[in-house]
């Protein structure tokens, strides 16, 4: 069977009878059965919901009807998002025996779709990291060089895809939780605009960033999950009706002309010197594609990080006072309804989760609120303005997706802040609600993958997209 | 840093508040860069969407819709007591 299956592949096969979506399910969960020992990408496989599904699947094709658009296509979720009868954990022992009642609207429309869902894929806990080494289920491995992280938090979702034990997966990008282990393993990886897609049943850290998104091996793939995921959902007051493009359709049309923004911020110091040549490289093979260049301005880049993890940890610390011990997850037993609330969260929440509910208590306590909460969301506003104003002025921006390559496993553990700062590249966007696509861009020495990060205007995805595209065509993953 | 580990309702040991406050001190001092800006005037961005992406987005309609996941839900809790959540006692005689 193919090494690498992409969505029209899968349907096509299935359409030919070339094989079935039961075999291909079962051919996936070998894969998976040979690697995950190794990599630690998948934390729960759900197998009896993937093969029902094949099924009904196969079902179609044997009766000669119509086949959805991700017929049989095996898929991954990021275990952060909800699904039926399947155990969704967030990689906290806070919810070890969760099992959602519910799908969130992501998935409910990618199965309504035909897609398989393989499994449940390991990430930092409650999705907060950049090494997936915060899950409470052991770190992920990078499938292109074992000794290293796969980035994070979707760290299971990007290795999952990379290693092709599934075709496609979802992950959640906060800061650039989607985007920077894409750029690690050296896959495509897509978050659309803020409202882009339905957060129900996503379990949430940081309302006001988090947001569901693809991983694939190619653009075209981004595009086909984007495209049905996206949209209106009554069940998310903030999933907005601005009508749904066909991606796919539009991922042709040429980017000859098109106005890309450097902005001269993101090339300062702190950049590895092999990710900074990479990307050059990368900016070159934009130029001859016939993209017009311009360098540009975001003043206020440098004090993302800080706005960061001001804006994050305050809405974390409220999101996570859920977990009190009453209505899911763990409990420690106490005679008294505080002491076992205490006792709780201090068993249940690992080190960075209690890090940062205790930073995000901090800053919105009484007497620090205006220093640092409402401070935090002044400089957001400028942050967001930052990118209207290079928007007027050029149609997409282009920047490294991380100032590093991926580091080794136990590299960085010890110094909180500097792990925050690695997300340099990637929090601006999420603060300022664009969407952004982090495409291979060639790897340092032959081995470690580098990511070039597009972004686009807010709901502007399909331009995102045929950059995507039209750099990945032009042999932008070997520059 | 034991203040906060209270209003949060999280049992720390010594050693993680040892951790936890110099780390906190740490990022506390990196986050004071922001004062370096002058924000007087700037409107803090409370939601990211703007008014006219999300004015029809809102509300739905106001119908009731029957879920039905009570039994499952409850499947879920540490100690339930069908159909209520039981907890340890509230109120001290």
């Amino acid at each position: 069977m193919s090494a690498t299956w992409t969505v029209d592949g899968v349907r096509e096969a299935l359409a030919s009878k070339k094989v079935s979506a039961r075999e291909l399910a079962s051919d996936f969960y070998k894969r998976i059965d040979e690697r995950n020992a190794e990599l630690n990408a998948y934390l729960t496989l759900s197998e009896d919901r993937a093969y029902a599904q094949a099924d009904r699947m196969d079902a179609l094709v044997a009766a000669g009807k119509p086949l959805p658009s991700l017929a049989g296509v095996p898929i991954a979720i990021k275990d952060v998002i909800s699904t039926r009868g399947v155990r969704t954990t967030c990689g906290s022992k806070i919810l070890e025996h969760y099992v959602p009642p519910f799908d969130a609207t992501a998935v409910e429309r990618l199965q309504a779709a035909g897609a398989v869902i393989l499994g449940k894929t390991n990430c930092d806990e409650f999705a907060m990291g950049s090494s997936n080494e915060n899950s409470a289920y052991g770190a992920v491995r990078n499938p292109e060089a074992t000794d290293r992280v796969p980035g994070g938090s979707s760290g299971g979702s990007a290795a999952a895809v990379a290693a092709g034990l599934a075709v496609a997966s979802l992950g959640t990008d906060t800061g650039g939780s989607i985007r920077q282990p894409g750029s690690f393993c050296g896959i495509p990886a897509m978050m659309g605009s803020y409202g882009r897609v339905s957060r129900y049943g996503l379990i949430a850290f940081a309302s006001s960033l988090d947001r569901i998104g693809p991983f694939a091996t190619t653009a075209r793939d981004l595009a086909a999950i984007m495209g049905l995921i996206a949209g209106r959902d009554a069940n998310d007051s903030t999933s907005t009706t601005a009508p749904v493009p066909d991606y796919r359709a539009l991922l042709d049309k040429p980017v000859k002309g098109l106005r890309i923004g450097i902005p001269k911020e993101y090339f300062a110091e702190g950049m590895d010197g092999d990710v900074r040549k990479k990307i050059e490289a990368g900016i070159e093979l934009l130029k001859k594609l016939g993209c017009e260049l311009r360098e540009i301005h975001m003043a206020h880049t440098d004090y993302a990080i800080a706005t960061y993890y001001i804006i994050a940890t305050a809405e974390a610390s409220s999101n996570l006072a859920r977990y009190d011990g009453v209505r899911y997850g763990l409990r420690v037993d106490d005679d008294s309804l505080l002491a076992m609330y205490r006792k709780t969260r201090g068993a249940g929440f690992g080190a960075e989760v209690k890090r940062r509910i205790v930073l995000g208590t901090y800053v919105l306590s009484a007497g620090y609120y205006d220093a640092y909460y409402l401070k935090g969301q002044k400089v957001r506003a400028l942050i967001a303005q930052d990118f209207r104003d290079a928007f007027s002025k050029v149609d997409v921006i282009v920047t490294p997706t991380s100032p590093i390559p991926p580091f080794k496993l136990g590299e960085k553990t010890n110094d909180p802040l500097q792990m925050y700062l690695a997300d340099i590249y990637t929090v601006t966007g999420s603060l300022a609600g664009v969407p952004g696509i982090s495409v291979p861009c060639g790897k340092i020495g032959g081995k470690l993958p580098v990511g070039l990060q597009i972004f686009g205007p807010a709901f502007g995805e399909a331009t995102v997209l045929q950059l995507a595209h039209a750099f990945e065509q032009a042999g932008g993953a070997s520059v | 840093m034991e203040r906060v580990a209270e209003l949060a309702y999280l049992d720390l040991s010594e050693a993680e508040l040892e951790m936890y406050r110099t780390q906190i001190d740490e990022i506390l001092e990196y986050i004071s860069k922001l004062n370096e800006l002058d924000t007087t005037g700037v409107q803090p961005m409370a939601q990211v969407l703007a008014d006219e992406q999300t004015a029809d987005a809102t509300l739905r309609d106001d119908v009731a819709v029957r879920c039905d996941v009570a039994a499952e839900i409850l499947k879920q809790a540490p100690d339930p007591e069908p159909p209520y959540f039981r907890v340890p006692k509230v109120i001290e005689r």
